[in-house]
Formats: structure tokens, C-alpha cells, sequence
């Protein structure tokens, strides 16, 4: 659903059927988010720990006087931590509140026809489907739509449902 | 809806709260003018304001009961009944209003027709019970056209301008008397309608008019509904009195919008301690004297939207004298409602919090609190009684009291009741205060009203009241002096928004612990006199008599990085944070305390909400962001964490008997030795007195024995095994054992340790010395029976002193299930020179004591299977036969609550197992108490 919004948003100077996102990299794949919904771009530092969170949570931090949510995209994705290398994060708006992805690097903005998004594949890691709202098929690669809101959606129920 | 219907809804509403207030004066003061015109007026206004906006209904209302008020503006006598009616009105325009606002300004469907007619009753009597007065009393009930309404309004103002004294909250100020004087007159071409519209009201009184037909029967209900809805009636409008009305010169704001002003100064006071922090780092920086200027700035700025959403604390008690007046009738007691401080402000947050709980409070004072008229007349008080409610600023916090002159609480009701409940035991009410036992009454489900009353004892009070007071931060307390009253302290932070922390660490993160819960930091080191101990693997702080039950923080939030967190807490070093929640307090141990820093409370993102071990966020000044702990959540953890038990258990004595109590059911220090064999030997350590060594040369032999002089006088030495001998030269280690001035030393080859182990002896033995053999550090060990080795010892001693023949006639009866216990102390009772038969229970007493056999005393042992120690005594005492024979009971269980239980039982005393001393002079206090009896 979201990305049919996106469809409506994302075509600041485009054409109306295509969207614009912004690549990012996590753990060799290459990942896309609605530049829409993309506020900032930041190198996530003095991140406060908080314990008892759930795992993919890496902690809170300080960005320009406003505390953000950081959430770690490998865990998320149960990856391997990224060793001695600087992480990015991408700062992203979810119900008034500020969040941010961590992931290893920032790529392009490329603008896509909406048309050629394709449903993800059935043989899809589970833990992958689950925020995963396309694929976009790129010249020698694929780029899987990252669709924030069941990403962090789903981070919102889980504690309710252990609780 | 148009903002005039708006802004008629917020002030009437505020106006109707008023004259809730105004009108249980009056009740009091029926003869006091003033309230009256003032009350009326108010009506008046609202009656005059709905005709003009064109709200029939609500008009009706008020108009019927104006005409009520008018005659006793008349003079006619004011009855309760007549005020209870204009109550009902005032709550049905209330309920109106209500649905008014829900409804965007449609006026709610609906039929006041009955409560007209009642209204129209009680001035009809009120015309009837004024003497001689009906003509002139009728223009008054017709004096209703808005024309005429501007020049009432313009009467009345004469007496109100000299008036000196500042408005009330929600009063009409002069100026907009003025202006409503002012808009009537403009109107004046509209007042042809008016009388119309008054007219047809006239002819509506009578019959249901202004409803459809077809609305009639389900709108009938709608007062009695309208009737229990009446406490969330009011609500609406308070929430939007922003500035209270303490002076005519306020405007109204919107509460978002000082809400977002208030953020942004937090935001701003924030940024200043990020500046603030970057100058400290730079000496000498040119910023630092425009930077104190944005300081003082910024605090003053703080302080005045601070004072913004300060609210008097009068506004959650408007509610208060109406719901007092209401309850007296209900229950039949006259109460007085007494307020002091009533201007004290809180943050409006706050106030709101407060609210249900302070109502809650006064209705169990009035329920609970208050005896009966004719109680107090007998107890002395005036037939009165007298609530107080009294707020002010102490510290950072307001302190509100609700104090009651009744009877106080009754200890044996909330005892009876708690045991009824099982919330606790008879043993652990000997242990607790009043003030403790008091505070039952603050658990979950708790009530002591005698019976369910519609107005308490439901059980569900005093509980909710503590969570909402804990929600934000504060505390209640409660002081009762029987016969004398009670009073509940609420103690509460002026604000939520900016809270006085305390920054700690806790494995390498920091963290936030507000100040308000936090009762004192203690810093632990080897050799302070506060020392971290251990109850088996319990940490617990001694603090000037009290025993805390602690646990490192990082335990707490699972993030304590070592191999084993119950090693967390490092008996060396630390800082404890002592910490009061409710009534628990305990210890929090963190690696380090940073300084105190006043933060601004940020709320978590939704997906951290969960998280109850914080209640929110901040950012330091040096621009991290720091997790603020949540008190209650820290408590909740705690309490599933160490068991309440310890935090209960207070007295240090009582405490050492317990540790001891465990040695002797579960782990136990044994001496590990060897003697005359390589396989280690085991003894209870608590038997020995002490480890020796003395030179081979100081060993003497004297009448065919070994023996060393040792403190003055010759100790007899025994070998584990007939045969073997000392040790040729050097020293010779043993282990002596003491009783009574007598004792006895054991010839080992080797202590090999000292170790905690249960004591379970597998195999048994049937090698005289040997009780069994147990597995002691993984390695099969015999546990030796000094009962065997004491009489080697002592037959030699009885030699050479003279006997106690008194004493050797004496027949004792030592029943215990436990061999060990068995084998330890009857060597010990013979060697005192009695003759002693044992028993492995009660059972085996009785049948013993039923063949016949005599015994001059009985020990029992208490804890035993199947029949305990005092059901047994109890038994005994029971037949006449026993009655009167010594018995003492043995335990290792000694507290003064089971020492009672032993009294009542019929045990003449009661002594430790351990002690086996204290047992020689208890049998001897009983046999001369005996001699002295009979001679």
C-alpha cells in the first residue's frame, strides 16, 4: 500500500509512473527506499545503548537536538556485523518520530518506472519478504524496495504480542 | 462550531462549576445574601446567553431554576430537598453542555420535562411556605425578557463594584459584565423575539414540547442517565480553564499551544546546556559572557512557561464540597470540608493526575474515616466531623494532605483482614510496626469497611490511588492515631516536565535515576562500616540496622558483560544507590556516580515504550542521549528479583539466627581432617572449638592416658583409633572441643579444610566413632560422632571430680528425628550426669511414656515430620500425667516469634541447638525451680 503512496508522493519532477529512491547498501545487496520518505543521510555517532530493547535496536542518539531511534538494518536482516568499517545511517520519519537505518553505505537516487517493480520472489528468505515490497530489476543487479513501514510496523508489535 | 458557541461552552461550564461550589455554601448560610446574588446572577447569565444563541432546551432548564432561586432571594425558606433539585439541574445542563460540544453545537434531543416540573413544584411551594407574599413573588417568575435582563444585569452590578475582593475562579469579572451590558443593549431589536421565545417556554413548562414525539421515549431514560454520568460531566470545561481566573486581566490560551511552547523552551534549555558544556571544555572562551547571558535567559524564559501551565491546586478541589455535601446526606454524617492552601500551584499535567486520586481519598475519609454522629458524641468530638485538605510547596514538591478527625485505623480490622486476605502472616504481624501494618491498606484488593457501601469499600481504593500518586512520580504516605484520625501525605513533583536526576554507570553506559526516589548514596569499601554480605548468594547492605536487598544495575537491565552476574556485585568497591519506591526500599549498586543534572524528560519513541524499566529519554549537555530509569519499574524487577523476604527481615540478630538456621538444614561448614587414615575424616565444624597445635614435649601421661595442660588445667587427649599414638616430635595438631568448662582434644593427623557442604551421609556405619560417610568435595568422607569419642573423654573427667549424684538420678527423655542431633547432644546430656533415653519421635515418646516409664524432663526437638515439637508439647500438657513435667524445646530456629509459639505451647523454655551450654543450665534451671517448688 505504501508503495502505491509512494507512487503519488515520490514524483516531485518525474513522470507519475515512476519513483525515485535511494540506494543503499547492507550486507552486499542493494536495497531502495522511496526517497520520499528519506529525511536525511548521517554517520551515526555516540549511539546510546538501551537495554532490554529488542535486538535489532542498536540504541538512541542525538541527531540535531532530536532523539532518533536507531535501528541496525543487518540485524534486522540477520546479517553478520559489519567489522572496523564506518556504518551510514538513513534518517527516516514513521509516525512523527525519527528514526534511523543503519546500513553500510549510501548509494545513488535512481528513478524507476513503478512499472517494473516485481513482487518478490516466492523462494525469498522469510526474514527478508517480510520488508521487502519489490524487487526492481537494475542492469547486473537487483534492488530490493525497502518498505519502511512494515519494517518498522512490525518492530511495534513485537513487543505488544510478548507482552 | 463557531467560536462564540465555544467559548459559551467553556465559560458556562466554568460558570456551573461555581455554582456547584456557591450553592453547598449556601445550604450552610441560607441567610448570606451575597452567595445567593452571586449564584443567580451566574444562572441568569447562562439562561440569558442560550436564549440568545438559541439553545431552548438548556434554557428551559435554567430558567426553571432561576425562578427556584428567585424565591429564596424572596425569602422563602431554604430546604435541602430545594438545593439537591437545583444540584440535578445544574448537572443536567452540565450533561446538555456536554453532548452539546460532542455534537459540534447541536443541541442534544431530549426531554427536561420532569425536572421542570419539579423545579416548578418547589416554587410553588416556596410561594406557599412565604407567608402573604404570592402576588408580588409572581412578577418575579415572570420577570424573564431579555430586555429586562440588561437592566437586571446592570442592578445587579451596583452592589458588585464595591465589592472588594478578587474574583473567583470562573466569576464574572466587571468588565465583562460590562460588555454583556453593552451587547443586550445592541441587541435591543432581537428582544422582540425573546418575550416570544419566553412565552412559548411558559406554555412548554406544562407539556413536553420542544422534543419530536416520536424522540419522547428514548430520550425518557436520559435523566437518570444524565445522573450517574454527572462526575464526568464537568469535566470538559475545567480542562480548558487554562489560567484559572485568579485576575481579570487574563486571556485564554489554547493548552497546545503553551504545551508546544513549553517543549520548545525544553529544546532551548537544552541547547543551552550543550553551550554551556563546550565553554566549560575552552577557559577562556569570548562566549562565556554573552553564553551566561542566553542562561539566565533561557532560566527565566523556563521559569514563566513553567508558570504557565501552573495551575492552584483549587481547581482539582472545585469539585470537592459538592461531592462532601452529597456524601454527608448519603450517609447520614454532618462533614465539614476544610482547605487550606487551595492557591498552591502545580503543573496543570499534574493537577490532572491528581485529581481522581484526591476525590477517591476524601470519600474513604468521609466513609471510612469519619465515625457515626452518635460514635463521636460518645467518643467526645463535636457530631461534626472535619476533613482537611492542605497543600504546599516543600522542596521541590507539593506536599497535600487529606486529614480526617474520625477514629482512625483499627490495627486488629486491618490485621484481621489482611490474614483473612492472606497477605501475611500472625508471625510476621509480631515483627511489624503500626505504621507498617498500616500500610496494608494501600494493597491491592484491601478494604476495611465493614461493609460495601455505594460510596466505598470495594476494594478497588487505596491501591489504584498509590499507582496513580507513583505514575507521576510521587509518593503517599499514611499517619493514623486511633481515636484521633488519620491523614494520607501525598508528596508529588511540581512538574513533569523537567526532573532532577541523578547520572550513574552502570557497565560502561549511563543512566538517569530521578532524585525523587533516590533516599541516599552509600559508598561501600572493605573497610567501611557498610559492608555488602551475603545471605547464601543474596547480596544485602547493613545500613544503620536495616537489611537492603541489592542488585547491580546492570543485572537489572541485563547488560552486565561478566561470565557469572551474581558476581556483579564487587564486595569491595561500589556506590550504592538506595532507593524508595512505595513502601519497598532497596539497593541499587552501579559502577559509578557522575553528578546530579536537571534534564527535560523526552519520551521514548513508540517502539521503546515498552521498555518499563524507563520512562524516557534525554539529551546530556554534552550532547548524548541518555536513558532515564523508571523507579517503579526498577521496583517491579527487583521485587521478582531477590525475594521480599530479606527486605523484610530487619533486625541483625534475627537475621544471624536465620543464617545459622540454614547452616544447619542445608549447607553446613565442616572441618576436614585426617587421623590415623589416609581417607578424610569430617567433622561439624560448629562443634569444634578450636584447632590446636602443641609441641610433642608438652604431652603428658598421667594414669594411663595422654593429657596436655592447656589453660590452666589438664585437657585429656583421644585418638580417632584405640592404638594409635602422637606424633613422636614436632608438633601435634588436634582439635579441641569444649563444653561447660570441660574439654577434650582430639589427636588428628592433618587438618586438610574447611569446607560448605550438605551434610548427607549415604552409608551408614556400624564402626563405633563413625556415624556414616558422606560425599564432602566429591570425595566419599566419614563423618565422625564425637558422641562416641566425648565419653572417652569425659569417663575420665567424671573420675576425678566429684558426681552430681542429684543429678545422675535425674531420668531425661530427648526426642529428635535427627541421629546427628541425637548422637551430638546425648553424650553431652549424660556427660552433664543425666540419664538419658532417646526417642526419633513424638511417636516414640508417647508409646514410651505410656509403658510407664518415669522421666523427670523431656527435650524435644521442634522441627520434626509428622508431629512437630509443639504439637507434641501441646499433646502432653493435654494429659493430666504430663502436666506438670519439665519440657524443653531444642531448635535451630530461634526467633522471638517462635519462642512465643513454644510459651504457648507449654514448652518451659526454649533453647538453640547450637547452644549446648544454654541446654546444661536449662535442664539445671528446671530441676532446682522443681526442688525449690517442692521443698
Amino acid at each position: 500500500m505504501s508503495v502505491l503512496e509512494n507512487k503519488v508522493n515520490g514524483d516531485a519532477g518525474a513522470a507519475s509512473d515512476t519513483i525515485q529512491y535511494v540506494t543503499v547498501v547492507i550486507g552486499g545487496q542493494l536495497f531502495g527506499l522511496p526517497i520520499s520518505q528519506v529525511h536525511d543521510v548521517f554517520v551515526p555517532e555516540s549511539v546510546t545503548r538501551v537495554p532490554m530493547s529488542a535486538p535489532e535496536v542498536q540504541g538512541v542518539l542525538n541527531l540535531r537536538g532530536r532523539i532518533v531511534t536507531a535501528i541496525n538494518m543487518r540485524r534486522r536482516l540477520h546479517l553478520p556485523p559489519l567489522e572496523d568499517e564506518q556504518m551510514m545511517a538513513v534518517g527516516i520519519e514513521y509516525k512523527q518520530e525519527s528514526y534511523g537505518l543503519v546500513i553500510d553505505t549510501v548509494g545513488e537516487v535512481l528513478t524507476l518506472p513503478a512499472a517494473s517493480a516485481e513482487p518478490n520472489p516466492s523462494n525469498l528468505d522469510r526474514r527478508w519478504a517480510e520488508i521487502s515490497g519489490g524487487v526492481h530489476r537494475l542492469d547486473g543487479q537487483l534492488m530490493v524496495i525497502l518498505d519502511v513501514d512494515r519494517l518498522l510496523g512490525a518492530l511495534f508489535t513485537e513487543p505488544m504480542a510478548a507482552a | 462550531m463557531d467560536d462564540l458557541l465555544r467559548e459559551f461552552i467553556t465559560e458556562t461550564n466554568e460558570s456551573l462549576d461555581v455554582v456547584d461550589v456557591e450553592l453547598v455554601k449556601f445550604e450552610q448560610e441560607p441567610n448570606n445574601a451575597t452567595i445567593l446574588d452571586n449564584i443567580f446572577r451566574l444562572v441568569h447569565t447562562i439562561k440569558g446567553t442560550c436564549g440568545f444563541l438559541g439553545l431552548p432546551r438548556l434554557e428551559g432548564i435554567a430558567h426553571a431554576a432561576e425562578t427556584l432561586m428567585g424565591k429564596f432571594r424572596d425569602g422563602a425558606p431554604v430546604t435541602q430537598e430545594a438545593v439537591s433539585l437545583i444540584l440535578i439541574s445544574i448537572d443536567q445542563i452540565k450533561d446538555i453542555l456536554q453532548e452539546l460540544e460532542a455534537a459540534e453545537g447541536e443541541e442534544p434531543q431530549g426531554d427536561d420535562s420532569e425536572l421542570i416540573g419539579k423545579l416548578e413544584d418547589m416554587s410553588a411551594k416556596a410561594d406557599v411556605a412565604m407567608a402573604g407574599g404570592g402576588e408580588a413573588e409572581a412578577e418575579v417568575v415572570d420577570e424573564t425578557p431579555a430586555a429586562e435582563e440588561a437592566e437586571e444585569v446592570s442592578e445587579e452590578e451596583n452592589p458588585e463594584q464595591t465589592l472588594e475582593r478578587p474574583l473567583r475562579p470562573g466569576e464574572v469579572s466587571l468588565d465583562e459584565l460590562e460588555r454583556a451590558f453593552q451587547e443586550t443593549e445592541i441587541e435591543v431589536e432581537i428582544a422582540e423575539v425573546a418575550p416570544i421565545e419566553a412565552e412559548d417556554m411558559a406554555d412548554e413548562i406544562d407539556e413536553p414540547a420542544p422534543a419530536p414525539v416520536a424522540a419522547k421515549v428514548e430520550a425518557k431514560p436520559e435523566p437518570s442517565k444524565a445522573v450517574a454520568a454527572k462526575k464526568a460531566g464537568g469535566d470538559g470545561g475545567e480542562k480548558k480553564a487554562a489560567g484559572g481566573g485568579v485576575s481579570n486581566q487574563s486571556i485564554r490560551v489554547a493548552v497546545d499551544t503553551l504545551e508546544h511552547l513549553m517543549t520548545m523552551v525544553s529544546e532551548l534549555v537544552l541547547t543551552r546546556n550543550q553551550l554551556l558544556e563546550i565553554v566549560r571544555r575552552h577557559e577562556d572562551s569570548e562566549f562565556k559572557v554573552p553564553l551566561q547571558r542566553l542562561s539566565n535567559v533561557t532560566a527565566e524564559l523556563q521559569e514563566g512557561v513553567m508558570a504557565t501551565r501552573m495551575q492552584p491546586i483549587g481547581n482539582a478541589w472545585q469539585k470537592l464540597p459538592r461531592i462532601v455535601r452529597d456524601l454527608s446526606q448519603e450517609l447520614a454524617k454532618p462533614i465539614e470540608l476544610e482547605m487550606i492552601g487551595a492557591d498552591t500551584e502545580l503543573d496543570r499535567q499534574v493537577l490532572e493526575m491528581i485529581k481522581d486520586p484526591l476525590t477517591h481519598m476524601v470519600r474513604n475519609s468521609a466513609d471510612h474515616g469519619l465515625e457515626r454522629p452518635e460514635e463521636r458524641r460518645a467518643a467526645g468530638k463535636p457530631e461534626k466531623g472535619i476533613i482537611t485538605l492542605a497543600a504546599y510547596h516543600e522542596g521541590g514538591h507539593i506536599i497535600i494532605e487529606v486529614r480526617d478527625d474520625g477514629k482512625g485505623i483499627d490495627v486488629e480490622k486491618v490485621k484481621a483482614k489482611v490474614l483473612e486476605r492472606g497477605l501475611a502472616t500472625e508471625a510476621e504481624f509480631e515483627k511489624m510496626t503500626d505504621s507498617q501494618i498500616h500500610k496494608f491498606i494501600f494493597h491491592a484488593g484491601f478494604s476495611t469497611a465493614a461493609e460495601v457501601t455505594s460510596v466505598s469499600g470495594r476494594g478497588v481504593g487505596m491501591d489504584v490511588v498509590r499507582n496513580n500518586i507513583e505514575l507521576i512520580g510521587g509518593t503517599v504516605d499514611l499517619r493514623s492515631a486511633t481515636g484521633k484520625g488519620s491523614s494520607f501525605i501525598i508528596k508529588i513533583p511540581l512538574t513533569l516536565a523537567i526532573v532532577s536526576t541523578l547520572i550513574v554507570e552502570a557497565s560502561g553506559d549511563r543512566f538517569a535515576i530521578p532524585q525523587l526516589s533516590v533516599v541516599e548514596l552509600v559508598r561501600v569499601q572493605t573497610n567501611s562500616e557498610h559492608r555488602i554480605e551475603r545471605i547464601k548468594d543474596t547480596p544485602v547492605l547493613r545500613l544503620r540496622n536495616k537489611l537492603l536487598p541489592l542488585v547491580h544495575l546492570s543485572q537489572l537491565l541485563g547488560i552486565y558483560e561478566g561470565e557469572d552476574a551474581d558476581q556483579a556485585i564487587d564486595a569491595d568497591n561500589g556506590f550504592i544507590v538506595v532507593m524508595q519506591v512505595g513502601s519497598q526500599t532497596f539497593g541499587v549498586v552501579v559502577d559509578g556516580v557522575f553528578h546530579t543534572e536537571e534534564i527535560v524528560v523526552k519520551p521514548m519513541s513508540t517502539m521503546l515504550r515498552a521498555l518499563d524499566m524507563f520512562s524516557g529519554n534525554t539529551i546530556l549537555g554534552d550532547g548524548s542521549v541518555i536513558m532515564i530509569i523508571d523507579p517503579n519499574g526498577i521496583a517491579g524487577a527487583m521485587a521478582s528479583h531477590a525475594s521480599s523476604a530479606v527486605a523484610e527481615s530487619q533486625e541483625d540478630e534475627q537475621e544471624d539466627l536465620q543464617r545459622k538456621a540454614m547452616s544447619g538444614q542445608n549447607a553446613i561448614s565442616l572441618l576436614l581432617f585426617r587421623a590415623g587414615a589416609p581417607e578424610p575424616k569430617a567433622v561439624p565444624l560448629s562443634l569444634v572449638t578450636r584447632l590446636e597445635e602443641f609441641e610433642v614435649s608438652k604431652i603428658e601421661r598421667s594414669n594411663g592416658r595422654d593429657l596436655v595442660q592447656y589453660r590452666g588445667s589438664l585437657m585429656p587427649l583421644v585418638y580417632v583409633n584405640e592404638g594409635d599414638c602422637h606424633k613422636t616430635e614436632g608438633t601435634q595438631p588436634m582439635l579441641v572441643f569444649s563444653d561447660s568448662g570441660r574439654s577434650m582434644g582430639l589427636v588428628v593427623d592433618e587438618i586438610v579444610d574447611i569446607v560448605e557442604d550438605r551434610m548427607n551421609i549415604e552409608v551408614g556405619s556400624e564402626r563405633p566413632g563413625v556415624l556414616g560417610s558422606a560425599v564432602v568435595k566429591e570425595r566419599a568422607t566419614e563423618i565422625i560422632d564425637l558422641g562416641y569419642y566425648l565419653p572417652q573423654a569425659f569417663e575420665d573427667w567424671f573420675m576425678r571430680k566429684e558426681m552430681d549424684i542429684e543429678a545422675l538420678t535425674k531420668k531425661v527423655l530427648f526426642v529428635d528425628d535427627s541421629s546427628f542431633f541425637r548422637n551430638m547432644l546425648t553424650p553431652v546430656l549424660k556427660a552433664a550426669g543425666y540419664d538419658v533415653t532417646t526417642c526419633t519421635g513424638p511417636q516414640q515418646a508417647f508409646d514410651l511414656l505410656e509403658n510407664g516409664d518415669k522421666f523427670h524432663a523431656i527435650v524435644s526437638d521442634i522441627e520434626m515430620p509428622e508431629i512437630n515439637g509443639f504439637e507434641f508439647c501441646e499433646s502432653l500438657r493435654r494429659d493430666p500425667r504430663f502436666r506438670n513435667i519439665p519440657i524443653l524445646a531444642l531448635s535451630s530456629m530461634v526467633t522471638p516469634a517462635s519462642i512465643e509459639r513454644g510459651r504457648q505451647a507449654g514448652f518451659d523454655d526454649y533453647v538453640a541447638k547450637f547452644d549446648r551450654p544454654g541446654l546444661i543450665a536449662a535442664l539445671k534451671d528446671v530441676f532446682s525451680n522443681e526442688l525449690g517448688a517442692a521443698a
